[in-house]
């Protein structure tokens, strides 16, 4: 549609139609014309986006990392909440695990194969430390969906309370809401390691979209306030509380783990073994 | 602690700097172990938030991004429109609610253990009989009575709470009355008398009203009003100790949603002077509706005469037969009574006492 920005994003979960439909309507509303189209995985929805068929997607690091290496894309937006976060590697207290090097030959739960946070970071941090010989328990649940779903990390988790594990990767929030909810007791578990801060998602504009309209789109997203009562319920939704300009120096933890297990090559094409998003 | 402002952030467990880090990201404020700086998004839900009323004070109206919020509460900007259409408190509130509240809260009843059900009584077979079609009638009314105050619960504005807390109770007293009322039917293990078209059709009448002020006045004024002539008949002549029970236990909370139904129509009356001639139209439209319909059905009418003889002889059905014409001329002045109290002029009053539904109710 002429003069209408067109965004992808992946329905990781049903209140995706709730975000963006929200987000439409106010966008509608300070005229801006905008719609979005739901793709089911990441991986279509880069594809999507380097074809044209969207001008901008909402993608996964990991998206952005493989839409970067595809055709010249850039983030134009991000979320407060997707910068600066780490991972952790959790042992069970009392397991004896003192360091990283105790994980040799032991078994590490992860999330989905495809997860940044909870499987491709972690373990590349693990490798940096001389750790690559383990066993690795991924727990698929989402395939194609980068990890959005909190289910495989969740699983992980449970599989080391229950002994089905010797470790398990996750997010920090993560950490924090398993032991709030219960998944992880408290004080049964030890955080072992903690990666260095890496980002998250971004906006990603893919060469040849409108650029007013995705200047338009950028203002209006900066200019979004958390104090502004139409506003707040979808930002509480997203999971932010301001946008920030979007920002490339957070990814290199996370190309680096694509490079080392060889999940895209250098153009972007899918080159892992067992993944079917 | 203003916005941009630092505190350091001191604790022995082991995770501290991790959780800490993870929650300043969810909650807007900068991570800079081991200082926290306030961020700008803290408080904003209460930023633009206004009180649902005061405590103490109901308001004219009620909007509805109060909600269900709690009276007096402060409610955030942005929430969602709740559709309660009976949110003016001109159309709902009295003054006595809440005193008829905790007078309904202090007199309930467990049908378990207030009734004696194993009280040993046997009765002829035909008065037993004509228990059991009283107790059906008595049902399906009992059923049309919780039905119309559960239909206007969920209408009326949550910040009419004493109102609403009223009607609430006066669904669970309903819901009580239609259980004593089948275990008394059920008791001998004869099968359930008729439940007539006729009689039904009344009682659709009484659910479909949609004003609240009208069906309140039909339910509460006029139809409660009347059975509480009947249920009073009921215990007087009884002919055993379960059916005398049951229907004093109903009468008495009966006679509570009576009361809160006249002094609810006092207060709207005082504010609405068309009501008057709303109410009467109302009692004319539903006799002209029913006008076509056999009225109260002549196995209740019959029962009634059988049970107030108590036994199946030429002499005590005589004797029946005259009380229950006692009972309608009671019910008849009981409906005069109250109809006057809310300043229908004696004519009107005794015009419309007798347009009232010939199924009483």
């Amino acid at each position: 549609m002429a003069g209408t920005l067109l965004m992808g994003a992946v329905a990781y979960d049903p209140k995706v139609v709730t975000i963006w439909d929200g987000f439409r309507d106010w966008f509608a509303a300070q005229g801006l014309a905008f719609d979005y189209v739901l793709y089911s995985n990441y991986e279509r929805q880069v594809e999507a986006l380097l074809a044209g068929h969207v001008h901008v997607a909402w993608n996964s690091p990991l998206a952005w990392v493989r839409a970067a290496r595809m055709g010249p894309v850039t983030a134009v937006a991000m979320r407060d909440t997707d910068c600066d976060l780490t991972s952790v590697v959790v042992v069970r207290a009392g397991s004896g695990i003192e360091s990283v090097a105790d994980l040799t030959g032991l078994t590490v739960a992860v999330g989905a194969v495809d997860s940044p946070q909870a499987t491709l970071i972690p373990l590349s941090y693990l490798r940096s430390l001389g750790v690559d010989d383990v066993k690795v328990q991924v727990h698929d649940i989402g395939v194609g969906k980068h990890g959005d779903h909190v289910g495989g990390e969740r699983d992980a988790a449970r599989a080391l309370v229950s002994g089905a594990a010797d470790a398990a990767c996750m997010i920090d929030g993560n950490h924090l809401l398993f032991g709030v909810e219960g998944t992880m007791p408290a004080g049964s578990t030890r955080i072992l390691a903690q990666t260095p801060p890496y980002d998250h998602c971004n906006f990603t504009v893919v060469a040849g979209a409108p650029a007013d309209l995705v200047e338009q789109f950028r203002a209006l997203l900066l200019g979004m306030s958390y104090d502004d009562p139409q506003v707040r319920p979808l930002l509480d939704l997203e999971g932010l509380k301001a946008w920030r300009d979007g920002r490339t120096s957070g990814y290199a933890q996370l190309e680096r783990a694509v490079d080392e297990v060889g999940f895209y090559d250098a153009g972007g094409n899918v080159t892992a073994e067992d993944y079917r998003p | 602690m203003p916005v941009g402002q630092a505190v350091e952030v001191r604790g022995r467990a082991p995770e501290l700097a991790v959780h800490l880090r993870a929650w300043c990201r969810a909650q807007g404020h900068r991570f800079d172990w081991p200082y926290v700086v306030r961020g700008s998004a803290a408080g904003a839900h209460r930023r633009g938030a206004r009180a649902a009323g005061g405590r103490h004070a109901v308001a004219a109206h009620a909007p509805g991004h109060w909600g269900v919020a709690a009276r007096g509460a402060l409610v955030e900007a942005g929430g969602p429109d709740f559709p309660f259409a009976l949110d003016d408190k001109d159309e709902v509130w009295t003054a006595a609610a809440a005193g008829i509240y905790r007078q309904a809260v202090a007199s309930q009843w467990d049908p378990a253990t207030a009734v004696d059900w194993d009280e040993p009584f046997e009765l002829p077979a035909e008065v037993e009989a004509a228990v059991v079609q009283v107790m059906t009638y008595l049902i399906e009314n009992e059923n049309a009575a919780l039905v119309v105050p559960a239909r206007f619960l969920g209408q009326i504005h949550p910040h009419f709470r004493e109102v609403v807390a009223v009607l609430a109770v006066q669904v669970a007293d309903e819901a009580r009355h239609v259980e004593v009322f089948t275990r008394r039917a059920e008791l001998k293990g004869i099968p359930l008398g008729l439940s007539t078209a006729g009689g039904q059709a009344s009682l659709l009448t009484l659910i479909e009203e949609p004003d609240f002020a009208l069906a309140h006045f039909l339910l509460s004024v006029l139809g409660e009003g009347t059975f509480l002539s009947l249920l009073s008949f009921l215990e007087r002549f009884a002919p055993d100790p379960v059916t005398r029970r049951v229907t004093h236990l109903a009468l008495a909370d009966e006679a509570r949603h009576v009361a809160f139904g006249m002094a609810h129509m006092e207060a709207v009356l005082a504010t609405d002077p068309t009501l008057h001639a709303r109410l009467a139209t109302a009692v004319r439209r539903r006799h002209d509706a029913l006008a076509s319909t056999a009225g109260l059905n002549a196995e209740v009418f019959d029962a009634l005469v059988v049970l107030a003889a108590g036994a199946f002889t030429p002499a005590a059905i005589a004797e029946g037969f005259a009380r229950v014409q006692a009972l309608e001329a009671d019910m008849d002045e009981g409906r005069r009574r109250r109809l006057a109290k809310l300043g229908f002029d004696p004519d009107e009053a005794a015009e419309l006492a007798e347009l009232h539904t010939r199924n009483f109710m």
